[in-house]
């Protein structure tokens, strides 16, 4: 195959990958490494470096976004990534550690529970009434717009977050993903912050903690320009453009069929990891 | 000076970060065009890996490759520029946490741009 056919049908499914990823909220990098090694028989290595430069892209693109509606929280999200990118060091090293086949399988298993999450009705978190001291004297707390006026929230059970925040981080600079799954797991399941502050603060700390796997990534030669040229500009229009046209859209039934999709891609990466193909 | 609020220092994070990913993806834009302009050449082939070589791995490489105008040397300094984006990032919430006399997140978030400093060094 020529350069050019490659190369252009990387960015096709790249834009894609980038359009399905923000219209369903599941982010494209996610389904970036599966496709390169199923389908274009990339080995997993260049995958997950290509998938990695374009996370830090969609995250920050999508950042600006999301800011201009005060709803991240500054505060919560570098405390948070004090976890996040030890966690991605961690999780770069293990990468030249364990075999492509753990990887695949690893992989696979992640894959099924973004998918298996995004049906999960997550909870509407009431404000806490009690003080979390710990919280308190971390300053992890704020407001969001609400429809009646500012919102005040403060986070809960700051450690178990941070465990789980750590854990992100770990796969996300083993995977080579944004592991925005976890993130919010983390944030709204465990420290019981409204969905809407975790979602969006967990975008903000995507790029930063893929950024701290990056450097590793780059210095190990994972990161290959002719195949992250078209991946990180397919993904990064994809998205952006699904950004924008996010609030017209119904994105059910969508959302259905892409988590569907993810799903076939997990059990085959961890199909192909067991019986030896990866 | 007045200290700016957490809203003023994210908005001025969020312009950065869309100028930092605007010059990365031209950058990378560039550098495609170029190393396209032979477009029927071979697709090199993906399927070993064979880890890139210190001049695509290493910052000091890319920059010397970006001075012959290699088009994948231009591509990696593309992403170069992307990854920066997010260190840019921190070093900018260091600066708004310092204005705001917050000592406990200067703290925080100069921890989180060592670590990001740690990893860049490898590639250095």
């Amino acid at each position: 195959m020529s350069v050019i056919v490659f190369s252009s049908l990387l960015f096709a499914t790249s834009i894609a990958a980038g359009l399905l990823g923000a219209l369903t909220g599941l982010g494209g990098g996610v389904v970036i490494v599966p496709v390169l090694v199923l389908l274009f028989g990339v080995d997993i290595r260049y995958a997950i470096g290509a998938s990695l430069v374009s996370v830090i892209a969609t995250s920050s693109g999508a950042a600006v976004a999301y800011v201009r509606e005060g709803l991240s929280n500054i505060r919560i999200g570098m405390f948070l990534e004090v976890a996040t990118t030890l966690g991605a060091l961690l999780g770069a090293y293990l990468t030249a550690k364990i075999s492509g086949h753990w990887i695949a399988i690893i992989f696979g298993v992640v894959l099924l529970y973004s998918a298996l999450s995004s049906f999960r009705q997550w909870s509407s978190n009431a404000p806490a009434g009690q003080v979390n001291p710990l919280a308190q004297r971390l300053e992890l707390s704020g407001t969001y717009p609400g429809p009646n006026g500012p919102v005040s929230y403060t986070a809960e059970r700051v450690p178990l977050g941070f465990g789980i925040m750590f854990g992100a981080g770990t796969l996300s600079g083993l995977l080579g993903i944004g592991s925005g799954a976890v993130k919010v797991l983390a944030m709204d399941q465990a420290m019981k912050l409204p969905f809407k502050v975790s979602t969006t603060t967990s975008n903000f700390m995507i790029g930063v903690t893929a950024a701290a796997s990056a450097g590793i990534y780059l210095s190990r030669g994972y990161i290959d320009p002719t195949l992250a040229m078209p991946v990180m500009l397919g993904v990064l229009a994809g998205s952006l453009f699904g950004t924008h046209i996010l609030v017209k859209t119904k994105v059910k039934t969508l959302r259905y069929m892409f988590a569907f999709v993810i799903i076939v891609l997990g059990i085959e990466m961890m199909y192909s990891g067991i019986t030896g193909k990866i | 000076m007045s200290q700016p609020t957490d809203q003023e220092v994210d908005i001025s994070v969020a312009g950065m970060l869309r100028f930092g990913i605007t010059l990365a993806a031209i950058v990378v834009f560039a550098g495609g065009v170029l190393y396209l302009r032979h477009p029927w050449s071979p697709t090199p082939n993906y399927t070993h890996f064979r880890a890139e070589g210190p001049e695509l791995s290493t910052i000091s490489g890319i920059f010397s490759g970006l001075l012959h105008l290699c088009p994948k040397s231009i591509i990696q300094f593309g992403l170069l520029l992307l990854i920066a984006t997010p260190v840019a990032r921190v070093v900018f919430c260091v600066i708004g946490f310092a204005r705001q006399r917050n000592r406990l997140y200067v703290l925080v978030s100069s921890i989180v741009l060592l670590v990001l400093i740690y990893s860049l060094s490898k590639g250095g």
